[in-house]
């Protein structure tokens, strides 16, 4: 059966200031979404909401997967039911060994029901497993000795989300705009990488500015939000035309979100 | 210095594990309570003092009683002085051998674990037990080599010019409130003196337990490192869980000779009703080094700032601190470097958590004299606050008086570790095992520069007080 993950009419606020203003989406594994917008349209807050950030407030709405309602739970019982969101601004960790943390997650991940304390996943194991992901990404090996996201350059660090993904085997990924601060050539390895795990096993919504990721991994849905809201929706070739012309065409469509978005705090 | 007996015993993990007490039916002595010349007194005549120690007891005890409570760092005014046993006796003398040692107050060591690190990593052991050591050992050779390693009490008896050489020189009564109070009723400790060029290569250890309640702690350390010579002096401390409070103030005075080197390491575990308010000061002279490292978990105050004073050109101080406050507690520590010649130079890295409403200060100061040009010093702080209820601040002076020095100073904005927390958890940890991760990393750079078996016991204690909170 293929799992799905439910968006209906979806209220979020930041310290009692309403960003996203009704979010319908539904994501099948399997699908590749594309969500694009302008900079503040709320992006970045329906994919900290869906993950759990506890400042990011759902004042109302439903996000389920597979009719499950996660909105009151943890992040980590999110990650646990397979949501995984490769976060625009990685966090920095000092002294946390990539592995040791990475081996952590995917232990609990792969046992849902792993009570704190009990066995990590075996250490050979993992680290079979571990070596292959990262050659798969084209990164040195000794980074999974290094503390997490610690002095890494920008293009490390997503580079990092994306072989965290490629470890935790989510049903559900987001990738908050994964692509941006890579050179072309970090964009191409992170491309194959997505559209390698990308199989009928996860869904994606792929959060972008650029072209680049999208080349590789085609979108079937591209969404537009603006204001809080996604005002349209379409295929690849939107995708494709927003790229090139950008966002004034939908401005004008839809005067009224176009204003939320100018002024976000002014209501 | 963990056992398996008490690993076993620990029933809830999350609570302090070394509360449990012994009946204080046995002691050979104790002082009722409260504080006057006849208790000082008294204590003086029970280890058969000579006459000045006394007359140094009784001076110092006016100053004390002259001296106005600090007005700064952790509210002191609960400490009822008079509600507290100034010295007691556990036992009527010091085993040599464990065997030695009363029954039930050995097997509150073995539950320490502490003849198990004797044997495998340690060059000798003082065990303190409430005023008075009673138990000591001493690695045969360093013996030999003319190493001293004695309780202060012995060392007065046994060693008199040296002790009286050295005795507070480096700390006198009326530096502060708790430096006099200690010099009045001063027991026990350890005495140290290393020998030109003897490098000791493993640790002495020193063992302090308060078991009754009420108790007042006030051991007195001297340690005297000779010209090229080195030691690594180790300190740990635990008490019962009772519900009143207990005191415990002691005085380190330390004098390193040209080239020689000192570490200090304190792995500070009281229970929550110990006011520990400590006063610690080194004396390092040409090219020598002054390490202190410094663990502070537990009690319910703890004021302390180790000193390093760079006496001659060369001189090195550097303190590692951290502090763990936690529910209830006020860590208020830090460290002072007092540069009095040129070319000396000194660190102090600082790292402090905060959990559960407990709150945590750095205070430090670095002060360069008129005359010490071309001095170093870097200070670099950090805090982690784990919850909005919690609460970190940092206090640093700086006072210098020479324009030809180098003086960094890096304070990380303590932040609420929820960004930390939230990335961790969207990858599947729990809250707890996330709190602990960024907490084990967060000390990681200072446990990497404890020898092994302190690192593995530093880590266990702060994952204790990671366990204790969570629901
Ligand atoms: N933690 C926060 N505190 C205050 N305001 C916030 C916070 N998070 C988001 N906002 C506000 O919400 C709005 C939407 O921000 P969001 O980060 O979701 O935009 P985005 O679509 O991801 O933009 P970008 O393309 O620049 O990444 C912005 O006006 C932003 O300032
Ligand atoms: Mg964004």
């Amino acid at each position: 059966m293929n799992s799905i993950l439910k968006i209906e009419d979806l209220h979020v606020a930041v310290e009692d200031t309403p960003i996203l203003k009704g979010v319908n989406l539904d994501i099948r594994q399997g699908e590749i979404h594309a969500l694009m917008g302008p900079n503040g349209s709320g992006k970045s807050t329906l994919a900290y909401a869906l993950a759990g950030h506890p400042k990011y407030e759902i004042t109302s709405g439903k996000v389920e997967i597979d009719g499950t309602d996660i909105v009151e739970l943890d992040p980590c019982e999110r990650a646990r039911l397979g949501l995984f969101l490769a976060f625009q601004y990685p966090v920095v960790i000092p002294g946390v060994k990539v592995a040791d943390f990475i081996r952590h997650a995917v232990t609990n991940v792969r046992n849902p029901d792993r009570k704190e304390g009990e066995n990590l996943m075996p250490m050979r194991e993992f680290r079979k497993e571990l070596k292959q992901r990262m050659e798969d990404l084209g990164m040195d090996t000794e980074f999974a000795r290094r503390y997490l996201n610690e002095g890494f350059s920008g293009g490390e660090k997503k580079r990092m989300e994306i072989l965290q993904m490629a470890m935790l085997q989510p049903k559900f990924s987001i990738l908050d705009e994964t692509d941006s601060g890579l050179d072309s050539d970090a964009v191409k390895v992170v491309a194959e990488g997505v559209n390698r795990l990308a199989g009928p096993g996860m869904g994606v919504l792929i959060i972008t500015h650029h072209d680049r990721l999208l080349e590789y991994n085609i979108p079937q849905y591209t969404h537009v939000m603006l204001g809080g809201r996604i005002v349209e929706t379409g295929d690849a070739e939107l995708a494709r035309e927003l790229h090139n012309e950008g966002y004034q065409s939908v401005r004008e469509r839809h005067p009224q979100e176009a204003t939320d978005q100018l002024e976000p705090s002014a209501s | 210095m963990a056992t398996d007996i008490n690993e076993k015993e620990q029933v809830d993990i999350g609570e302090y594990q070394y509360g449990f007490h012994d009946s204080t039916d046995k002691y050979f002595f104790t002082s009722g309570k409260g504080l006057n010349e006849e208790v000082v007194a008294q204590i003086s005549e029970m280890k058969g003092e000579p006459a000045w120690m006394r007359d140094f007891r009784l001076e110092s005890l006016r100053i004390f009683h002259e001296k106005p409570m600090p007005n700064w760092g952790s509210d002191l005014n609960r400490i009822d002085f008079q509600n507290i046993h100034y010295f007691m006796r556990a036992s009527e003398r010091q085993g040599k051998t464990w065997d030695e040692v009363p029954e039930e107050i050995r097997k509150t060591y073995d539950r320490l674990g502490i003849p198990e690190a004797e044997k495998k990593y340690l060059s000798g052991v003082k065990a303190q037990y409430e005023s008075e050591v009673v138990y000591g050992s001493l690695d045969e050779q360093l013996a030999e080599k003319g190493v001293i390693f004695t309780d202060t009490d012995s060392a007065l008896k046994d060693h008199p010019e040296l002790f009286r050489e050295y005795f507070g020189t480096i700390i006198p009564p009326h530096d502060n409130k708790f430096a006099a109070l200690n010099s009045a009723v001063w027991s026990g400790g350890s005495f140290i003196y290393v020998p030109p060029g003897v490098e000791i290569d493993f640790p002495l250890q020193a063992y302090f337990r308060i078991n009754a309640q009420n108790m007042g702690q006030f051991e007195r350390t001297l340690i005297i490192v000779d010209e090229g010579a080195k030691i690594h002096y180790v300190e740990g401390c635990t008490a019962p869980t009772y519900s009143s409070d207990s005191l415990h103030s002691a005085v380190v005075e330390i004098i390193v000779k040209r080239e020689g080197r000192c570490r200090y390491t304190t792995i500070q575990n009281w229970s929550n009703n110990v006011y520990n308010l400590v006063t610690k000061r080194a004396m390092a002279y040409r090219d020598a080094l002054m390490e202190w490292v410094d663990g502070n978990l537990g009690s319910q105050v703890t004021m302390k700032y180790p000193a390093v004073y760079l006496m001659e050109p060369g001189a090195r101080g550097e303190t590692l601190s951290i502090a763990f406050a936690n529910k209830g507690q006020h860590q208020d520590a830090g460290a002072k470097m007092v540069h009095c010649a040129p070319d000396t130079s000194s660190r102090i890295i600082s790292k402090s958590i905060s959990k559960g409403g407990g709150r945590s200060s750095y205070r430090g100061l670095v002060r360069v004299e008129k005359n010490a040009a071309r001095c170093k010093s870097n200070v670099v702080c950090d805090a982690l606050i784990l919850d909005a209820q919690s609460r970190s601040d940092t206090y640093p002076y700086i006072e210098v008086e020479n324009d030809n020095v180098a003086i960094e100073h890096e304070a990380s904005v303590s932040k609420i570790a929820e960004e930390q927390l939230f990335y961790l958890m969207s990858r599947g940890l729990t809250e707890a095992e996330a709190s602990a991760m960024i907490v084990t990393g967060f000390i990681e750079p200072l446990v990497k520069e404890l020898p092994m078996e302190y690192a593995v016991e530093m880590n266990r204690l702060i994952e204790l007080q990671m366990e204790g909170s969570v629901g």
